[in-house]
């Protein structure tokens, strides 16, 4: 680093004065700014908080590791690897089994990203190919704007808009027409795991769509020139020219949305029923992880109960971070060596 | 096109043009489904919040239920003084470990460092709460403020971490070495000449970071937890503006929905007004060390 090289200059021709002095008193900023601590005191004072706050944020993925893993630690030596297997959910007699929040944690973000995905690639498309320049940006910023919703707005509105909405016209109709594959009959109650599954569907969209824009970008304005050069229209330039190329980043960019749905809460606990069933109809109620523990936590009495539902996050922490860590290394497959962008 | 060229090129097929009709179609079809429900969202929220904003709303507390009126001005005093809180612990960390990753982490450990920020950005919230009870309610033996603004700063951190190194290294290196040429410590160009150049995009990312949290529900649920009266204390269990709609929004009673669809527009509200406030103060130069 530049920095370095500044502590033992090595320049050919006159070589620098020793000592500063500073003459020009006129410049009282400057001054201070030179007079100001200098040595190497100060300097290795300020580095070390600067490491100590990056150790900070070491500490903190430690802390939480550690505090889950102690917080689970009864609940795991009572039931172990079946916690996971069993659909058992029963406070009273101390008898715990996730599987239940587990199915419903994945039959839940399986249909938002069922919905979602598509949407998503539409968007992105749009934006970065299709789009007249002038639209561009208020497109993508609007986009956006769907990731800036706090949760419980959206399970609000769900509530209230999404699941009559539901109930009165969308689900009698799939149940009509579409009962006998199994997914959509019974009773349209309008609360249940299709309204978990769409309104997660409408938070992971912007997640997608942004991160698909920009593996999109990078894609190199070449490749799309050749393509189109050799007569195609445009759709078959952004289908073999931008979409093939971007492939790892956009499943990366799934991948990421996917790690938004599962550690969802506030939105999913207001629309899913929170019932610890496990039904192939999705208008029935079902429960998830992150539910499970948004509902139950303050409440558990017990320390078996409280330790499972601590398990419950250690798991849900373990999944979100190997899914977050395989997007990342997706998306960086194709972005790489251009400049970062953090996406929250 | 020349018109000689155009005759020379063979003609695209009516089925590959109306393959791209199609696509161009269903893109733009997919924009349309997209932005209705953020329509919808903002036009309910809009229309069902100012119908039941009133003075009442915002000065007085919750009234039993089946009593009409009451509000929840202590509630919107509580997530002050929570996201207070949260951005006192997570500020400066946040910032300190940025600078930490841009001048001196180009090494093993800083990657190691940026890495974890990544990670900790994708904790679920809800997890983050179970650690904030685990960390300090359980330690201090009740519900609390401070419980609540610790979670929040966990998850404040590694994205004002990451806003900032990447606005500090888009400081362009010759300004660090032209302070440095006039002698100043190297601390002393970090803080006043590196940081003070990127003040205007660190102070973006804080924002960012302060928006992303100031909705959060789910790590407060057990580490704030909510409360019914006024509390000015960190150590006392606190009311907050999100916790209060989620809890009305799940009851049976009318006027608690109307409430919660208020208090929805009043955290939209604050969200903005929060955010732009810092922004324009930072467009003219009035916070100090903007550029």
């Amino acid at each position: 680093m530049a920095n370095q090289a500044f502590g033992a200059p090595r320049l050919p021709g006159p070589q620098p004065i020793a000592k500063t002095e500073v003459i020009a008193t006129s410049q009282i900023s400057a001054k201070s700014l030179i007079g100001a601590g200098s040595g190497h005191f100060a300097d290795s004072l300020f580095r070390i908080a600067m490491v100590a706050c990056g150790v900070c944020v070491l500490a903190l993925v430690g802390v939480i590791v550690y505090e889950l893993m102690v917080g689970s630690g009864l609940s795991w030596h009572a039931f172990g690897w079946k916690f996971f297997f069993r659909s058992d959910w029963d406070p009273v007699n101390e008898q715990f089994g996730a599987w239940a929040f587990v199915y419903g944690t994945l039959v839940s973000s399986i249909v938002a990203l069922v919905l979602a995905v598509p949407l998503a690639l539409g968007v992105a498309i749009f934006i970065t190919e299709m789009s007249p320049q002038w639209l561009r940006g208020p497109l993508a910023f609007t986009t956006e704007l769907l990731a800036a919703i706090p949760s419980v707005i959206y399970g609000l509105w769900a509530i209230f808009v999404l699941v009559p909405l539901l109930r009165q016209y969308l689900e009698p109709f799939l149940g009509r027409y579409l009962g006998w594959t199994g997914l959509f009959e019974g009773t349209p109650y309008g609360i249940g795991m299709l309204a978990a599954g769409i309104i997660l569907a409408i938070m992971v969209v912007p997640i997608v769509s942004s991160i698909t824009r920009e593996v999109m970008t990078a894609v190199p304005q070449q490749q799309r020139e050749a393509v189109l050069a050799l007569g195609a229209t445009r759709w078959e330039m952004i289908r073999t020219g931008v979409l093939r190329n971007a492939r790892a980043g956009i499943l990366g960019a799934i991948i990421l949305g996917l790690g938004r749905a599962l550690g969802e809460t506030m939105a999913v606990t207001m629309v899913i029923g929170n019932r610890p069933e496990i039904a192939r109809s999705l208008f029935a109620p079902g429960y998830t992880m992150a539910s499970v523990i948004a509902n139950e936590f303050s409440e558990a009495t017990g320390n078996t109960y409280l330790s499972a539902l601590v398990e419950i996050g250690l798991a849900l922490f373990l999944v979100t971070i190997i899914v977050n860590i395989l997007a990342q290394v997706l998306v960086w497959s194709v972005t790489r060596g251009m400049p970062a962008r953090s996406h929250a | 096109m020349p018109e000689s060229l155009k005759s020379g090129l063979p003609s695209v097929s009516f089925k590959r043009r109306l393959m791209n009709t199609f696509a161009t179609l269903g893109a733009a079809g997919a924009v349309v489904l997209v932005l209705l429900p953020l329509i919808a969202i903002f036009g309910y929220l809009v229309y069902k919040g100012i119908g039941s904003l009133n003075w009442a709303f915002l000065t007085q507390t919750p009234k039993p239920v089946g009593e009409p009126g009451g509000g929840m001005a202590n509630a919107i005093a509580g997530s002050c003084l929570i996201l207070l809180i949260a951005s006192v612990i997570g500020v400066p960390i946040g910032i300190g470990a940025g600078i930490y990753l841009a001048e001196y982490g180009r090494n093993r450990f800083g990657d190691l460092v940026r890495f974890t920020a990544d990670v900790l950005n994708g904790v679920p919230s809800i997890v983050i709460g179970i650690v904030a009870y685990g960390i300090v309610v359980l330690a201090q033996g009740h519900f609390s403020a401070l419980a609540g603004g610790v979670a929040l700063a966990i998850m404040m951190i590694p994205t004002i971490t990451r806003a900032t190194e990447e606005m500090l290294l888009l400081v362009p290196q010759t300004i660090r070495e032209a302070a440095y040429g006039l002698g100043v410590p190297r601390w002393r160009t970090t803080l006043s000449i590196t940081l003070r150049t990127a003040s205007s995009g660190v102070i973006t990312g804080v924002m960012l970071a302060f928006a992303r949290v100031a909705g959060e529900t789910a790590p407060l649920l057990f580490t704030a937890f909510g409360n019914q009266y006024w509390n000015w204390k960190i150590n006392q269990p606190t009311a907050a503006l999100s916790l209060q709609i989620f809890t009305y929004a799940i009851s049976p009673f009318d006027e608690w929905h109307r409430q919660a669809w208020a208090g929805a527009l009043i955290l939209i509200v604050l969200i903005v007004l929060a955010v732009s406030a810092v922004r324009i103060a930072a467009s003219h130069g009035m916070l100090k060390g903007t550029s």
